[in-house]
């Protein structure tokens, strides 16, 4: 009897279950004198360059006096487009700087960003600058909705390594 | 020399109490687009031929440094002529103060702290009357207000030869999210009154400025763009343009970097005696961020 009624319960949430999105971001090794982990913003822009939505933003969150906020800015492209008209940190979106390594992170498209996201073009968009490093920007197209799993990459060359975008619808 | 050469020589004369010449005056800040929640600037302010190096003179102005002092490098016998007001507006509106002013050979310097979210504003702006006139043949130029003419200018100089000026330089700041309020104009002498915001410009995109002359569109009005680092290149790589009938101009900036933009005008429109003619001018150091 249960397991009658979930099964059509499970099919119903299908739809619903829609899909996800999920980046990948390589934070390369760089044989440099003075390390410091990147600031990375990570986000959703329209072909145009018009800013959808904020995915993630890895900062130094620890520093005493939001001292870390000062170097925001240096996400140049970001702080235009978003970074500053927020008011750092947000929950849900800001982080600690990453390790060098790849990071994945997951997006379920029926929670915001994704839901509500209108049908259409767009590109995942990927900042990173160093401390008396550098800066480099990665953007990977990509269609809202998808039909079947998808996948596509950028390769950075300098500041970041590989990153990946795959959908699943 | 090149007329608009000449207007700029004359317009900073008045506006800089040192230089009789064509040099450029400029304030330089440390940055103009700044995030975190306690940023400070520093912004440098000097008279020189190149851009944006210390060469000449410091911008004198009032509170930075000991402006009574005859300033190093001057001839004998010169006296400090007055320091220019430095006027800064915050987000809001209200004027701040500049901190830590220091008085140099070549410079001037102050803090600023922004203690609030959005656009600040400096400026130094002048307006009065220059003279230039004969006395035992020899040249002399003479600049101050209207009130002082009649006592400071000999009545029966020969060749005299007025103008009614306004000077104008301005620098944009911006913490946070860019904000509106010090853009409006004050409705004297020429003005900026930016259709793309100061504080949001980029290598490759257009931004389009509205240039006012006491608050109205100024067409005809010269515009002269040019990016800093003069010294490490051959060309000036100037950028002339003139407002259209609606006072606008168009600028595509090449790279990124930090701009000087000078507008000047002259007219007979409205000038009373006894001055003959009216010359304005403009002028900004703008930093256009890489895209």
């Amino acid at each position: 009897m249960r397991k009658a009624l979930l099964l059509p319960l499970a099919l119903l949430a299908a739809p619903a279950l829609a899909g996800e999105l999920e980046v990948g971001v390589q934070i390369p090794r760089l044989n440099v004198a003075e390390y410091h982990r990147p600031y990375v913003a990570i986000w959703l822009e329209r072909p145009d360059q018009q800013h959808v939505a904020d995915l993630a933003v890895w900062y130094d969150l620890k520093l005493k006096d939001d001292e870390g906020e000062k170097w925001l800015k240096d996400l140049r492209q970001w702080w235009r487009r978003s970074g500053r008209q927020l008011d750092m940190p947000v929950d849900g979106l800001s982080g600690a700087t990453r390790a060098v390594g790849t990071h994945q992170l997951k997006f379920d498209s029926t929670r915001p960003p994704l839901a509500g996201l209108e049908p259409g073009d767009y590109r995942l968009v990927v900042e990173a600058a160093r401390e008396v490093g550098g800066r480099e920007l990665l953007r990977v197209p990509f269609s809202w909705p998808v039909d079947g799993p998808q996948s596509a990459q950028a390769q950075g060359e300098t500041e970041l390594g590989t990153v990946t975008l795959t959908l699943t619808p | 020399m090149k007329p608009n050469l000449k207007w700029a020589a004359v317009a900073l004369a008045v506006c800089l109490p040192l230089s009789a010449e064509a040099h450029r005056a400029w304030m330089l800040p440390s940055a103009t687009v700044l995030s975190g929640e306690d940023p400070w600037i520093t912004v440098d302010a000097a008279v020189s031929n190149d851009l944006f190096y210390f060469e000449h003179f410091p911008l004198r102005l009032q509170g930075i440094g000991d402006t009574e002092a005859v300033p190093a490098g001057s001839p004998p016998g010169a006296r400090p002529r007055p320091a220019a007001r430095l006027s800064v507006l915050a987000p809001d509106g209200s004027e701040v103060q500049p901190q830590n002013g220091s008085l140099g050979r070549y410079r001037s310097t102050f803090d600023l702290h922004l203690t609030q979210k959005g656009t600040y504003k400096l400026a130094v702006a002048n307006a009065g009357l220059f003279a230039s006139y004969k006395e035992n043949g020899q040249t002399r130029r003479w600049m101050g207000s209207a009130a002082d003419f009649a006592k400071q200018v000999p009545a029966d100089a020969e060749e005299l030869k007025v103008s009614q000026t306004n000077t104008r330089m301005e620098v944009f700041v911006t913490s946070g999210s860019p904000s509106e309020t010090v853009l409006e104009p004050t409705g004297q002498g020429l003005e900026l009154r930016p259709e793309t915001h100061p504080n949001d410009l980029f290598a490759g995109e257009a931004a389009e400025f509205v240039f006012l002359l006491d608050g109205k569109p100024a067409a005809g009005v010269e515009v002269s763009v040019i990016p800093g680092g003069i010294r490490y290149r051959d060309q000036l790589g100037e950028m002339n343009l003139t407002t259209d009938a609606a006072g606008k101009v168009s600028i595509t900036w090449p790279n990124p970097g930090m701009y000087w933009l000078e507008a000047e005008t002259r007219t007979t429109a409205g000038v009373t005696a006894p001055a003959s003619e009216r010359r304005a001018s403009y002028s900004a150091t703008l930093e256009v961020l890489a895209p």
